[in-house]
């Protein structure tokens, strides 16, 4: 199994409602999306944001678009009015995501890297 | 020139033209005047309040009572309404902001500058519910907190509600043609005129739905045209300086295409709306409006031409009972500062900056409720979660901000940072200090029948 950054597979787009942050994380083609699903489950989106979200994680599907909603609960320092970060509506999160690593089969793979996307060459570090 | 608008017609039966001029206050000007004088607009709509932004409107007000509304109305209405009157196009925006009745004034000053007249300027008002929200303030709860309204008494500035469709579409009967709001829900400027024109029932739950979706997706303006999306290598966006902004065309039965001028820049794709459907909203099948609650979990996207997509299969559901009230409240002071280290070392240099600041905030008895401090260049905006770098930067910012009850803590952080060049570490930029009033916005519910929303026309000759 080789390992890419989810970029390769899926674009994402970030958004606010006071203190809860969402990011829309759409598959670039529709044979991707099940990887998307194993891959960017809310304990490992969790994981991925340390430091960042405070609440609960829910993910939404919406298979006819082939993209997942994430839903991050206490994600943005107290609410995008009164927080202290430069990024205070977390639009930059959806580079963020798009930083995850995920597993891709093979035939995924020969096909990503045909298209000259590269897997990750170092280890990451969970 | 068109005449006069006469009364409703019967339902409309061809497609309805539907432009998206403006999605934020400071929103650029000329995309929409070029949207008025090419894209053969029924309506265009300028969409241009965030949720703060009806705050600082009033606090606006507050200082002058002739303030208050979009400060660019002028700009925009000079440049688009000699089109918008010569194509029979009409004027749906929120640009009324915290005083509509003094946009309206302005608008009609403009038309009677231009020439234009005769038109109808309608000012709606009702959405500022401050007083029945102090009336009220043991009653309703924060949506945020949980506590009553009345636990913030002395710093609320502002409450206003997100009215609906139904209070424009009674503007656009009265035959308005400049129709300026304050505080609504986003979608319902795009969806009063297509109830409006089609006759569509305000109770026909999947026809608004299928409005609705029309309406998300283009309320953001240009973010569905090739705005804040194009990430070179993977999703490149022709001409993005040039982005033209999108437009709808809705058809009675609710069948809706989302597409932009020839010739302008930026795309309209599948990609690009997917990611407009799902920008901010929660549970995608019930996306919550003051007009309908809508399920876009069915909703299925289809390129038909060279930047042009049918967007089909959205839903309705009965709309909330109650209504959402935005609530200013004032919470203090952000003190700000930065400071730049460069060449070798300059990470060291910095992290002692850090600790010098972090002392003297100390033995100043700098009171401040919470204190953030950013590695800019390395991991400002994702802190931990930042991949490492692969090498030591050759420069970084430092960068502080602070938040404080009193404006003199809030003052004091950047004078510390300030004072760090000659009394801190060696070889710096000039610190750059920024100090601002905290103006948060709470959330809060309120029934339906505490609004008395209300029409006022202007009849320009």
């Amino acid at each position: 199994m080789k390992t890419f950054y989810l970029r390769e597979l899926a674009h994402a787009r970030a958004g606010d409602k006071g203190d809860t942050n969402n990011i829309g994380v759409i598959a670039y083609e529709a044979h991707y999306y099940p990887l998307i699903l194993r891959s960017i489950t809310p304990e490992r989106v969790h994981e991925h944001f340390r430091g960042i979200v405070k609440g609960r994680i829910t993910r939404y599907e919406l298979p006819r678009v082939h993209a997942i909603n994430l839903v991050m609960e206490g994600a943005l320092g107290g609410g995008v009015t009164r927080s202290l970060s430069l990024d205070p509506h977390g639009k930059s999160y959806s580079a963020l995501i798009l930083t995850m690593p995920v597993e891709v089969t093979e035939d995924i793979a020969a096909e990503l890297m045909l298209k000259g996307r590269q897997p990750i060459a170092r280890k990451i570090e969970e | 020139m068109r005449s006069p608008r006469k009364e409703q017609s019967p339902p409309r039966t061809r497609t309805l033209r539907i432009g998206a001029g403006a999605s934020y206050a400071g929103d650029r000007v000329e995309p929409a005047t070029e949207l008025a004088a090419r894209g053969k607009l029924d309506y265009l709509v300028y969409e241009t309040l965030a949720e703060r932004t009806i705050a600082l409107a009033q606090l606006e007000r507050r200082k002058n009572p002739q303030n208050g509304y979009n400060e660019l109305l002028a700009d925009r209405f000079y440049s688009v309404l000699p089109h918008c009157k010569n194509n029979g196009t009409r004027v749906v925006t929120n640009m009324g902001a915290a005083n509509p009745t003094g946009a309206a004034k302005r608008s009609a000053q403009i038309i009677r500058d231009l020439q234009l007249g005769p038109m109808k300027v309608a000012a709606v008002l009702g959405d500022d519910v401050l007083q029945y929200c102090l009336d009220n303030a043991d009653r309703l709860k924060l949506m945020e907190t949980g506590k009553p309204l009345s636990s913030l008494e002395g710093q609320i500035v502002s409450a206003n509600a997100y009215l609906g469709a139904d209070v424009i579409v009674a503007a656009l009967r009265k035959g308005a043609d400049i129709v300026l709001t304050g505080r609504g829900g986003d979608c319902s400027l795009f969806l009063a005129p297509m109830i409006h024109e089609f006759g569509w029932k305000q109770d026909d739950w999947d026809i608004l739905g299928k409005g609705q979706t029309g309406a998300d997706m283009v309320e953001c303006g240009a973010n569905v045209s090739g705005g804040f999306f194009a990430d070179p290598g993977y999703k490149d966006v022709p001409e993005l300086w040039n982005l033209g902004y999108p437009l709808l065309e809705v058809e009675r039965d609710g069948a809706i295409v989302v597409s932009k001028l020839p010739g302008t820049g930026g795309v309209i794709n599948r990609a690009i709306c997917a990611e407009q459907m799902i920008y901010e909203i929660h549970d995608p099948a019930n996306y919550i409006t003051p007009d309908v609650v809508v399920d876009f979990t069915q909703v299925e996207l289809e390129e038909i031409g060279p930047d042009r997509v049918r967007i089909s299969g959205g839903r309705g559901k009965p709309r909330p009972v109650e209504l959402k009230v935005s609530v200013g409240v004032l919470e203090g002071w952000i003190g700000e500062a930065e400071i730049i280290y460069a060449g070798l070392g300059c990470l060291e240099r910095a992290r002692l900056a850090e600790k010098v600041v972090r002392e003297r905030l100390k033995i100043g008895g700098v009171n401040l409720q919470e204190l953030r401090i950013d590695y800019i260049g390395m991991n400002a905006l994702h802190g931990e979660a930042s991949l490492p770098p692969k090498e030591p930067p050759y420069e970084v910012c430092l960068r502080f901000a602070g938040r404080a009850l009193e404006k003199r803590d809030a003052v004091r952080l950047g004078n510390e940072v300030e004072t760090l060049v000659g009394k801190g570490p060696a070889s710096s930029s000039i610190p750059r200090k920024h100090v601002r009033e905290v103006l948060a916005i709470y959330s809060c519910l309120i029934p339906r029948a505490a609004i008395k929303p209300r029409i006022i026309v202007t009849e320009v000759a």
